[in-house]
């Protein structure tokens, strides 16, 4: 990874907890003693706009915004916001990609129409790309809405921590009745594809 | 101990740490999050004010009274504030004052992107600038001091990504500062011509006195790396000067106003090349300039938008060509009034009566984009109000409103109403009444009685208006079509002054479903007239060739406002069970 430093990005709809998501990720890299830096958009993107986040670890680090071609892994909520975010990925990224299409309000009114296949489209480009039906999963954990720690669970495969600092930043931030639900979906995240 | 915070949380945290005891601001993207957080931290005085002027006005009253003071807005919230701001630099301070002044360069959720470094300039007035997190909370401390120091209110200047980008942060313990008294002194305080002319030349001479100072501040910072290449730079732009050239040297400003002439002029003779990165103006690229320094700034480096680690480099490298993969076309998404949104219903009836609807700023402002395309102007916070009075003035006869939400009415559109009534106009205002600042993540306003740490006392709308002088005032709910419709045709024809309250709380405060709609597909002809309210709960599906429109049940409020717009009453409520 270029000079030791880590490049997540995170995407999705307003909404769907890609910010919640990426906050564990830094959090976990903090507590890992890395320097974390984190981007993201608050404001008008949010009402059920396009949303994202980078987040950057290592040992230091300068950018609080990944440069483009640079990401190293992508965890999409959503389909088409998975195509947006691309061009901040290195074409060796790995891309997790939530199974979901969300028509915006383009395509609902008929401007633009949602692309036929996106997931084959990023395997057409990217090495490493897993499609997870994360919303089936969470539903399984017990709640559709453990979509996030389904991902999480996903992208912690990937790195370097250990699984026990996930839970516990992970539980720390999801409300107290939600806990065992968000800790089995991330449990579900992470053995898939093992 | 180490923890993750926003800019916002660390300019925050950092007022805490150096004994704020008093912080006023008007909420506004990418500033909000800054009262957000002190307003929970112990020992502070916290408050919403009803604009960005009266918040500096509080401040600067507090400051007087002895005490430190933190005051935040967005960028174009110091244009409101900018009246009092240029005269606090004569008075100077009481208790260190701090103004955060929150730029978004790129328009996140703007209405332009301003370069507010020039206020520091025109009202001569120090002004820090952050490079992440961990800057924002330690400055805060530098601030205070330059502030009490040399009698000046400091002017602290973010942008998004600051305000919004996280880092690590090491935090520590508050402070407590006592209160410096307040102390009556008419030539300080009170600016007519004569004390005012004597506080002019002590506004000069503060200037160079804190030249001085940011000659010898550690964090105007000269990093000596390898001498062919050299940055002059600040804020997130020293961030990505670090990423895209690590090997460079580079002159780290942090006071960016006044600036260290001699500091500038020793960098420069250390460096082959010498480049000045900066987002927007070239603002320390003339001042450098009229040094008599070559510099290479904007004639690489763009003036509008954000800066990148690539533009940087592009910048210096005629020959970088970064790849990068990407796809197209990609239908954008842009953000939409929720499901269930009260707005949404005052377009659909403006849209069918044909009126001109001089607008303003708030989540209201979505209803200029497609599919409902109703909202034609929107200028600043209040500006509606006096626009509709002004077309008709110029004698434009067609139908017309002003729309305006009602955090943004008490912000700055009770004046823009005591003009219409004042000058026998016949406008209709209509107020949007969702009882709550939608836009900028629910915050309270006068109109709501809920103050930032808890109670306020509240003023009503209606009283409000009546007291204003205008008779006319209709209160109507916003998902019935039918009524709305009668009422702003009644009061668009009225030849007086008319207010229409369209009152229904905002679905973030009051998150739903209320119901849930079905189309029954047999009743359906697929005209598509309901898919133009624009809800993303509606869509046309294609099935069996045939195009029918269809409600996703999970997303829809149950308003019922696309029931009401269905030629053939295909749309109904499910009934519970
Ligand atoms: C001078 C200024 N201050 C702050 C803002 C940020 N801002 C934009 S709209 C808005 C308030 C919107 O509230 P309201 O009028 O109640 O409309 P709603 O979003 O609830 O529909 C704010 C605070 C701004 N654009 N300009």
């Amino acid at each position: 990874m270029v000079r030791g430093v880590t490049n997540l990005v995170f995407c999705g709809v307003g909404g769907q907890g890609v910010l919640l998501a990426s906050e564990v990720a830094a959090q976990v890299a903090l507590e890992a003693g890395l320097d974390v830096k984190k981007s993201e958009v608050h404001g008008m993107a949010q009402r059920g706009g396009s949303v994202f986040s980078h987040v950057r670890f290592g040992e230091r680090v300068y950018s609080p915004v990944i440069p483009l071609g640079e990401g190293h892994m992508l965890v999409a909520f959503e389909e088409l916001e998975a195509l947006r975010y691309a061009p901040y990925l290195s074409n060796q990224a790995r891309v997790m990609v939530n199974t979901l299409r969300v028509n915006p309000i383009t395509v609902l009114s008929g401007e633009a129409t949602y692309p036929r296949d996106p997931v084959g489209m990023l395997r057409s480009r990217f090495l490493h790309v897993e499609a997870v039906d994360a919303l089936a999963l969470a539903v399984e954990a017990g709640s559709p809405r453990a979509v996030n720690s389904v991902m999480l669970g996903l992208l912690s495969r990937y790195l370097p921590f250990d699984p026990r600092l996930w839970l516990s930043v992970l539980e720390a931030r999801v409300p107290a009745r939600a806990r065992e639900i968000n800790v089995r979906a991330f449990g579900l995240g992470r053995e898939l594809f093992s | 101990m180490k923890v993750l915070l926003s800019g916002d949380e660390a300019i925050a945290r950092g007022a805490w740490e150096e004994g704020v005891k008093v912080a006023s601001a008007y909420p506004g993207t990418p500033s909000t999050e800054i009262l957000e957080a002190l307003a929970t931290m112990p020992g502070v005085y916290a408050q919403w004010s009803p604009n960005e002027k009266v918040a500096l006005e509080v401040g600067i009253g507090a400051s007087m009274a002895g005490v430190r003071v933190l005051v935040a807005m967005k960028h174009v919230g110091l244009n409101v504030a900018a009246d009092p701001f240029m005269t606090l630099s004569y008075t100077g301070v009481g208790g260190g004052l701090v103004v955060v002044s929150a730029d978004d360069p790129a328009l996140y959720s703007s209405q332009n992107e301003q370069d507010n470094r020039h206020y520091a300039r025109m009202a001569k007035v120090p002004m820090l600038e952050p490079s992440d997190s961990e800057e924002c909370k330690r400055l805060m401390g530098e601030a205070y001091t330059i502030s009490e120091t040399f009698d000046t209110p400091v002017l602290f200047r973010i942008t998004t990504r600051i305000a919004h980008g996280k880092g690590v942060v090491e935090v520590g313990e508050r402070r407590e500062v006592p209160s410096r008294g307040l102390k009556l002194d008419p030539a300080k305080w009170v600016m007519l011509p004569n004390f005012a002319r004597d506080r002019h030349p002590l506004v000069e001479e503060r200037l160079e006195r804190l030249v001085s100072y940011g000659e010898s501040l550690p964090d105007n910072r000269m990093e000596m790396r390898e001498p062919q290449l050299g940055f002059i730079t600040s804020g997130v732009a020293y961030q990505y000067v670090r990423e895209a050239f690590p090997q460079a040297s580079v002159l780290k400003l942090t006071l960016t106003y006044p600036l260290p002439r001699d500091k500038i002029l020793e960098f420069a003779s250390r460096v082959k090349r010498l480049f000045v990165v900066e987002e927007l103006d070239p603002f320390l690229e003339e001042q450098v300039r009229a040094l008599g320094l070559d510099v290479v700034g904007k004639r690489v480096f763009p003036r509008v938008g954000e800066l990148s680690p690539e533009l940087v480099r592009a910048g210096v490298d005629k020959d970088y060509r970064p790849t990068w993969i990407s796809f197209s076309p990609i239908p954008p998404r842009p953000p939409t009034l929720c499901p269930g949104c009260p707005h949404r219903g005052v377009f659909v009836v403006l849209k069918r009566l044909k009126a001109t609807v001089f607008g303003d700023i708030g989540c209201y402002t979505l209803g200029a984009l497609p599919p409902l395309s109703t909202l034609h102007s929107c200028i600043c916070m209040g500006a509606g109000v006096g626009m509709v009075h002004g077309a008709d003035k110029a004698g434009e006869g067609g139908r017309k409103v002003a729309v305006i939400g009602d955090s943004t009415f008490y912000h700055s559109g009770i004046t823009g109403l005591a003009d219409i009534v004042y000058n026998d106009g016949v406008s209709t205002v209509v107020i949007m009444d969702n009882g709550t600042t939608a836009m900028t993540g629910k915050q309270g306003h006068p109109g709501t009685g809920v103050a930032l740490q808890g109670r306020g006392r509240r003023i009503p709308l209606e009283s409000l208006v009546k007291g204003l002088g205008v008779e006319r005032v209709r209160v109507v709910d916003p998902y019935h079509l039918g009524t709305m419709e009668e009422v702003l045709k009644e009061e668009m024809e009225a030849r007086e002054p008319s207010v229409v309250i369209t009152r229904r709380p905002c679905t973030l405060i009051t998150p739903g479903p209320i119901g849930t709609c079905r189309v029954d597909q047999e009743l359906c002809i697929g005209c598509g007239i309901c898919v133009k309210v624009g809800c993303i709960a509606l869509a046309m599906v294609e099935e069996g060739g045939e195009k029918k429109a269809r409600i996703a049940e999970h997303l829809c409020y149950g308003c019922g406002v696309c029931a009401q717009v269905c030629p053939k009453e295909a749309i109904g409520e499910v009934e519970n069970g």
